[in-house]
């Protein structure tokens, strides 16, 4: 760890910058400015620990007893001390309030030509869908953005909270069911980075992780014009991951967070409440609008609604995607 | 002088000058007694007991976390794991911790007084507490909760684990707090030996007096908000649940409406102790009284509106979050002033660096480090990014367990030898100190670091890129661990051959060392009077000026 590593205001660049050894890379307009603070709080938080710390270990040692028949000082206090450790601490915070408070508007108010973008949190996917494109994706796809160029995700929840998280941008919302909340970011450079779910939201929280690939504007209108929407079918397959459902039904017969898909299609399922349903297109059709409706034996119900998130067209494809998984 | 092993032939009348201790036998005697000291034994054997518990599941966790992949446990097993740490500690162990047991064991004999003004009420609100613990030892059995200790709806109000008898757990012990604090608030308005003006109230006294009140002022909210989520959670009216029409947001509100507080309810007794132990064993003066016993209670009221500096990114509007922001700040300066205060006392003192003072500077250093990391926090752009991180879990328990516990301990140490008769080894005490204060900063420090970088709080699977903070972390804590057997260890030792303490080991001078240790039954002999400060030790050379 050098100096330099440590003062990173020293080297602010249009670029995206390495970590220090404090904070992670920075990625974003906002990373700089945040870092920023940090360093200018933590500079003065060291400043203060080793005076009080200091004091303390001096004074104990100047004034350790070795007789235990020493006369004290008669010393109860001081105003005009207590005046001064009141006043100039007080003065300091204030200025970091002020800091605060001005980068965290600037982060409350996103530019009128930013690229929107909608995000759903669910147990445990994130899903983007590009409104002006046409484009929706999730799973491990990631999240797509062009580089130097305002972003602003609308975000909601359609089960518990959760909480979208770019360490890197700096940038961090809780996501609410019924409700939206919003991030706006301008990032810098171009490359990976790593999103986190930070609100606690159940057994596979930690593992409600995606990427945001940043991309030059111009590859980004290129990824665009090969991800719009066309008129042609609905995949099934990519519907299935992009929507989350991979997260919590294999397709190989292994049990997760709900059974595995592989080979249901045909069967007769065992429900919570004793009696058996045979698994045909309207069950399916019930189980992902509904899935409250009929719960399947030996599991929680677990699964996000669907209803309101998916038209007839993607349901009948998802349905005919399970009827292949043999 | 009255004997401290007052056996008694039986059938006779009981001897009032005999030991509390020993006073009457029997297990009865001690679950149904009206002394406020047996039933601060008995509520510090309770507390140490829940944070044996509470501390193994924080070790279960830490074992987990040695490693990026799941090893030990599934992840809904992990995240019992945790609720079961965070809500144990904080329900069962932080927020009783200090006042119920040091508090009820000494608020009356530093009053000079026989009780405290209700007896009665006294052991019932420990019977609540026990009936509490059972609630939560309950869900324990019956297979757990997963909500974390904070219950944020709609995932507490929609998962099937046990979250029921926990809200009872946490709803009953809330009726626990507040009798204890509406019998210390009446005990130290009323109750005072003759000449005991405030001004002249050790600042132990100063300390419970405020967290009391916050206690009977805020402990009503927190008991409203898990019974409506019982109420949620049992008739399916919308209340905080969105699928039903609720409000998940609301349900933060209400709660940190509570829990923020209940913080200052965790730290205000630590701080209590703290003023008593640097004076005493600096033999000096305590610097600047009125500063420290104002702002204990300056903090009390503030620290009812700051709630919203927990929900920076939860949705709440941008002006709330503003206002939140700044009126934080404002709790900053009166801790800044304590702070200032206690190490202002040792200047021109003669410092015993016995185990009670290395606690006493053990918990200077990690409240410093606690406070000042609040600091970020505080800061709205930079909460933003530090939120639900490590970086978080690192500033609470820099706080709530360095310096709670740290106080805690100090305390335990320094009132050992009045509550027990018995002196401890202090060689071991202070190897303790050592080992609990270097494991306490390798758990924590490490967890600031990996927090700053990103790592977020509640995982169970973590990046490989954190693995080098979280292994230092989990031997810290087990570092820790051994610390606190040792304690335990050499305290337990002293009961059996431990020294005699006498009457006041310390030359302190507030009023619970004018009795005997362990001190009589009904605490003095006739009526004590106060007629002079808790700090006006026998060394301070006056003609010094
Ligand atoms: C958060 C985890 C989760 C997600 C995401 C999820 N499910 Fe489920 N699913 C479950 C669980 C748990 C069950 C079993 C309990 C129940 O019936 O509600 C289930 C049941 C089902 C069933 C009935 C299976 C049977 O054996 O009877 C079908 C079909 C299904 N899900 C399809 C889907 C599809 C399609 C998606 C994506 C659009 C999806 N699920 C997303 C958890 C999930
Ligand atoms: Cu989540
Ligand atoms: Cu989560």
């Amino acid at each position: 760890m050098t100096l330099a590593s440590l003062l990173p205001f020293l080297a602010a660049s249009e670029a995206r910058a390495e970590g220090t050894f404090w904070m992670p890379e920075q990625a974003s307009t906002f990373a700089e400015e945040v870092d920023w603070i940090y360093y200018f709080i933590y500079w003065i938080d060291v400043l203060f620990f080793f005076l009080v710390i200091g004091a303390m270990v001096y004074f104990a040692i100047r004034y350790r007893a070795k007789t235990g028949k020493e006369r004290t000082s008669p010393l109860k206090g001081s105003h005009s001390l207590e005046l001064a450790w009141s006043a100039i601490p007080g003065l300091i915070l204030l200025s970091f309030f002020w800091f605060g408070f001005q980068t965290y508007m600037d982060m409350q108010v996103p530019p009128k030509d930013a690229l929107n973008i909608r995000v759903t949190g669910q147990k445990w996917n994130w899903s983007f869908e590009y409104p002006d494109y046409g484009i929706r994706q999730g799973g491990d796809q990631g999240l797509v953005v062009p580089s130097g160029q305002p972003v602003m995700l609308t975000m909601s929840s359609v089960d518990v909270l959760h909480s979208f998280y770019i360490p890197d941008f700096r940038v961090k919302k809780d996501v609410v069911p019924n409700r939206y909340s919003t991030i706006w970011f301008e990032a810098k450079g171009t490359g990976d980075h790593q999103v986190f779910c930070t609100e606690y939201c159940g057994d596979d929280h930690s593992r409600m992780l995606t990427k945001v690939h940043v991309m030059e504007p111009a590859k980004f209108r290129e990824w665009v014009r090969d991800n719009k929407a066309d008129d042609g079918p609905v995949d099934g397959q990519s519907l299935f991951s992009s929507m989350g459902c991979i997260g919590c039904h294999s397709i190989d017969g292994s049990k997760l967070v709900g059974p595995s898909l592989k080979g249901k299609y045909g069967t007769d399922e065992q429900l919570t409440d004793g009696s058996t349903v045979a698994i045909d297109d309207n069950y399916i059709r019930e189980s992902i609008m509904v899935p409250g409706a009929k719960v399947v034996a030996g599991y929680a119900p677990q699964m996000p609604p669907y209803q309101g998130r998916l038209n007839d067209e993607e349901v009948n494809a998802l349905i005919d995607y399970i009827k292949t998984l043999k | 002088m009255s004997s401290t092993t007052g056996d008694l032939a039986p059938g006779h009348e009981h001897d009032h000058h005999a030991s509390y201790l020993t006073a009457t036998k029997g297990v009865a005697s001690w679950l149904f007694t009206l002394d406020h000291k047996r039933i601060g034994v008995m509520y510090l054997v309770a507390i140490l007991t829940f944070f044996l518990i509470g501390g193994l599941a924080a070790l279960g966790v830490r074992a987990e976390l040695f490693t990026p992949e799941p090893d030990l446990f599934t992840g809904s097993q992990y995240n019992r794991w945790f609720t079961v740490h965070g809500a144990v500690m904080v329900f069962l162990v932080l927020v009783p911790s200090i006042p119920a047991s040091l508090g009820n064991f000494f608020l009356p004999l530093m009053l000079g007084q026989k009780d405290v003004a209700f007896p009665r009420l006294n052991l019932l609100s420990f019977h609540i507490y026990i009936l509490g613990a059972l609630f939560l030892i309950y869900t324990l059995i019956s297979g757990g909760v997963e909500t974390g200790w904070t219950f944020y709806t709609p995932y507490s109000s929609t998962t099937d684990s046990s979250v029921i008898s926990a809200l009872m757990g946490a709803f009953t012990l809330g009726f626990s707090s507040i009798l204890t604090g509406i019998n210390f608030i009446v005990t130290i308005h009323k109750m005072r030996a003759p000449g005991m003006t405030w001004r002249k109230m050790p600042l132990f006294l100063w300390g419970t007096y405020a967290t009391s009140l916050i206690q009977v002022l805020a402990t009503p909210v927190i008991a409203v908000t898990l019974f409506l989520l019982m109420f949620e959670r049992t008739f399916h009216i919308g209340i905080f649940d969105p699928a039903l029409g609720g409000d998940p947001v609301l349900f933060q509100h209400f709660f940190w409406f509570y829990s923020h507080p209940v913080v200052y309810v965790m730290i205000l007794p630590a701080f209590g102790v703290i003023s008593e132990t640097v004076s005493i064993h600096s033999r000096k003066h305590i610097f600047g009284y009125m500063a420290i016993a104002a702002s204990s209670v300056a903090i009390a009221f503030i620290g009812f509106l700051v709630w919203g500096h927990h929900m920076f990114v939860s949705g709440q509007s941008e002006l709330s979050g503003t206002i939140f922001s700044l009126i934080t700040f404002g709790v900053a300066v009166p801790t800044a002033i304590k702070v200032f205060s206690w190490v202002g006392t040792m200047y021109g003192g003669a410092i015993r660096l016995n185990s009670v003072m290395l606690y006493t500077l053990a918990f200077l250093f990690i409240f410093t480090i606690g406070g000042l990391t609040g600091l970020f926090l505080a800061v709205l752009a930079v909460d933003v990014h530090m939120h639900d991180t490590y970086f978080v879990v690192a500033h609470f328990h820099y706080v709530m367990m360095g310096g709670t516990l740290m106080g805690f301990i100090a305390g335990i140490h320094h009132w050992w030898p009045k509550m027990t008769g018995k002196m401890y080894n202090e060689k071991l005490a202070k190897f303790g100190c050592l080992v609990v204060f270097t494991g306490f900063n390798l758990t924590f420090f490490t967890q600031f670091v990996m927090g700053a970088r990103g790592m977020p709080r509640r995982y169970h699977e973590y990046l490989p890129e954190f693995q080098l903070w979280h292994q230092l972390s989990t031997i810290g804590a087990f570092t820790l661990a051994a610390g606190l057997f040792i304690t335990l260890g050499y305290l337990l030792l002293s009961l059996k051959n431990g020294e005699k303490a006498s009457k006041n080991p310390w030359g302190a001078k507030s009023l619970e060392w004018e009795t005997e240790s362990p001190p009589i039954e009904h605490n003095f002999v006739g009526q004590v009077v106060c007629d002079h400060g808790p700090y006006d030790f026998d060394e301070i050379d006056y003609s010094r000026g």
